[in-house]
């Protein structure tokens, strides 16, 4: 048999032998397995436990219908958090991009040690958002807290930062951007070195430059890394969890939660599992709902030039 | 003629001004980033009775004490212990189960595989909190609250979608004929993948261990709740918790924050590089 018959002969059994191509599906059976225990089957178990008046422990339950997402229309609490889980999305995605896309410009340039300050901007990021919350403490707090110490040194009086509501969440959204500036930052850097050299050179030649050159080329040819920096930071936001949890605990009151740390309010100190569950549904929708919109809203955006 | 050189030379007046702007506003950008460390390190060094500004360092009697009690009250070598055994398990389970599953998908694109591909990377999306209730309940049935086991395969599913769609996506620029000729030596599909394809995917696995290293290295949510055992917890869940009782001695809590973020920090400053080439590859998918 010559070998091209036989390569031949190969190709049609790979195309047509069912059995030696669908046995490669085994190789994905234990992933599969992995994500339909612990993910498939809990996004639906949690949908039917949200129709039901569970308390979390006890292993009665009845069946309520719609009940929990009539309760939730009627909670104050939950329309004041499902606003504070916008702020923490959106204040973080301006605050980011802004700083960000900045930064990357700057960073972009040849500049001295611009790998140092590039790692040095990058690193809270890497530091678990718990344990970063935990130094940004030392910054706000009462009587030793570095902004404190600059307040009276300028003669006034301490300020107790976590008491005002609107203080505090203004206080979160910063440090979540802060944080996590720098991974807006790289995205902007490999999106700034990645651009097509051609255009930004055709376009000088047309003698574009400075800011007619950055609107006219830069920003548009920035707008995949922008897509994603914004994908990114919206969703993190939205999904705020970590930092409020150590930062204020949700409080005063209820006035900082976000949804998620909610969720586990409801569950955990209020035994309301039933509650809890409807509000992750609601929060699973949420993100659904904006990452299908950024997606295709923002693939299709064209800058206008 | 002079006129024409002094406008040049005010001009680059105004770019080395500029250029200084610059560097004075990256300088306090870095300023920021830093001061959260350094205040931690001020606060590690002090008694709990010191009541000066956290931007001072203490310059006599340090309180190393603080980091002895944050190991022996607060265990946070344990907890140090615990991640790395959770986050070594975590990552290399990704990595093998999603390398593994990303061959078929890449190579079988039937319609079953398709929809199968669609459905993985459509998890993505599931925010972890939104589960928090069922997946507690299913871990408190299945014995898996306060075991390795338990949040290993919780955390594996969570970072398994990203970790198929990348692996995907590198296997389908991998040509076919690498496999064919494979076929031809008469070897069969567990060969082909493990001699042939996988010491190819070496570049992905480096973005993948990275993401997934750093993301179960932090990870609070899910250990804070399936792992109450402090013999069991991880970093993320120990800090918080030892914070919330430490109100009176900041500095103890101070000397856990830094011990945990320390194995981190050495490993970004030997491996910086990948770190963010890893991280910028997997974000850009």
């Amino acid at each position: 048999m010559t070998s091209a018959g036989y390569v031949e002969k190969t190709m049609r059994r790979r195309r047509n032998g069912r059995f030696a191509s669908s046995s490669m599906n085994l190789f994905y059976v234990p992933a599969v397995l992995i994500l339909v225990v612990f993910t498939v089957y809990p996004l639906i178990s949690g949908l039917g436990f949200s129709f039901t008046n569970w308390d979390g422990y006890n292993p009665q339950k009845s069946f309520v219908a719609m009940q929990n997402y009539l309760n939730m229309a009627k909670d104050k609490n939950f329309w004041m958090i499902l606003g504070n889980t916008a702020i923490y999305g959106i204040g973080s995605t301006v605050i980011q991009q802004i700083l960000g896309l900045g930064l990357a410009l700057l960073l972009n340039a040849k500049i001295r040690g611009r790998n140092l300050m590039r790692a040095v901007i990058y690193l809270p990021a890497l530091i678990s958002p718990v344990v970063m919350g935990t130094m940004y403490y030392f910054i706000f707090q009462y009587q030793t807290g570095a902004l404190n110490t600059v307040v009276t040194s300028l003669g006034g009086s301490r300020i107790v930062w976590f008491q005002n509501p609107h203080v505090s969440v203004a206080i979160i959204v910063v440090v979540n951007s802060i944080q996590f500036v720098g991974t807006s930052m790289i995205i902007y850097l490999a999106g700034l070195q990645g651009m097509d050299q051609s255009v930004v050179e055709a376009a000088s030649i047309d003698g574009a430059s400075g800011m007619k050159m950055f609107w006219n080329i830069t920003l548009p040819l920035l707008q995949p890394a922008f897509t994603t920096s914004v994908v990114l930071n919206l969703i993190g936001g939205l999904k705020l969890f970590d930092v409020i949890t150590v930062m204020t605990g949700g409080g005063p009151g209820y006035s900082t939660n976000s949804m998620s740390t909610y969720i586990s309010l409801s569950y955990f100190r209020n035994q309301n599992a039933g509650y809890a569950s409807a509000l992750g549904v609601v929060l699973f929708l949420l993100i659904a709902v904006v990452t299908y919109l950024m997606n295709t809203g923002l693939a299709k955006l064209k800058w206008e030039s | 003629m002079s006129s024409n050189t002094s406008s040049r030379k005010s001009a680059s007046d105004r770019s080395r001004r500029a250029r200084w702007s610059i560097y004075v506003f990256l300088g306090i950008v870095m300023l920021c980033q830093l001061l959260p460390f350094w205040l931690t390190v001020t606060t590690s060094l002090k008694p709990a009775d010191d009541l000066s500004s956290t931007l001072f360092m203490r310059t006599h009697d340090l309180a190393w004490s603080n980091f002895s009690r944050a190991i022996s009250e607060g265990g946070i070598l344990r907890a140090v212990l615990n991640s790395a055994i959770i986050t070594v398990c975590v990552t290399l389970l990704t990595c093998v189960l999603g390398a593994a599953a990303a061959y078929p998908l890449a190579r079988r694109k039937t319609r079953g595989n398709r929809l199968i591909s669609a459905g993985i990377l459509s998890l993505m999306m599931i925010p972890p909190l939104s589960i928090l209730v069922p997946l507690y309940s299913l871990l408190v049935n299945i014995g898996g609250v306060n075991t390795y086991w338990g949040i290993v395969l919780v955390l594996t599913a969570g970072n398994l979608p990203l970790a198929i769609f990348l692996y995907t996506a590198f296997i389908k620029a991998v040509p076919e004929s690498i496999d064919e000729a494979g076929m031809l030596d008469g070897a069969n599909r567990l060969t082909i993948f493990s001699r042939l394809i996988l010491p190819m995917l070496k570049p992905v696995t480096a973005t993948v261990t990275i993401m997934t290293s750093v993301g179960v290295w932090n990870e609070y949510a899910m250990s804070n709740y399936l792992l109450t055992d402090q013999q069991y917890q991880p970093i993320a869940p120990r800090v918080a918790t030892f914070f919330s009782m430490q109100t009176n001695n900041l500095g103890v809590a101070a000397a856990a924050a830094l011990m945990s973020s320390l194995p981190i920090i050495i490993a970004y400053l030997f491996l910086q590089r990948y770190f963010i080439e890893g991280m910028v590859a997997g974000i850009e998918k």
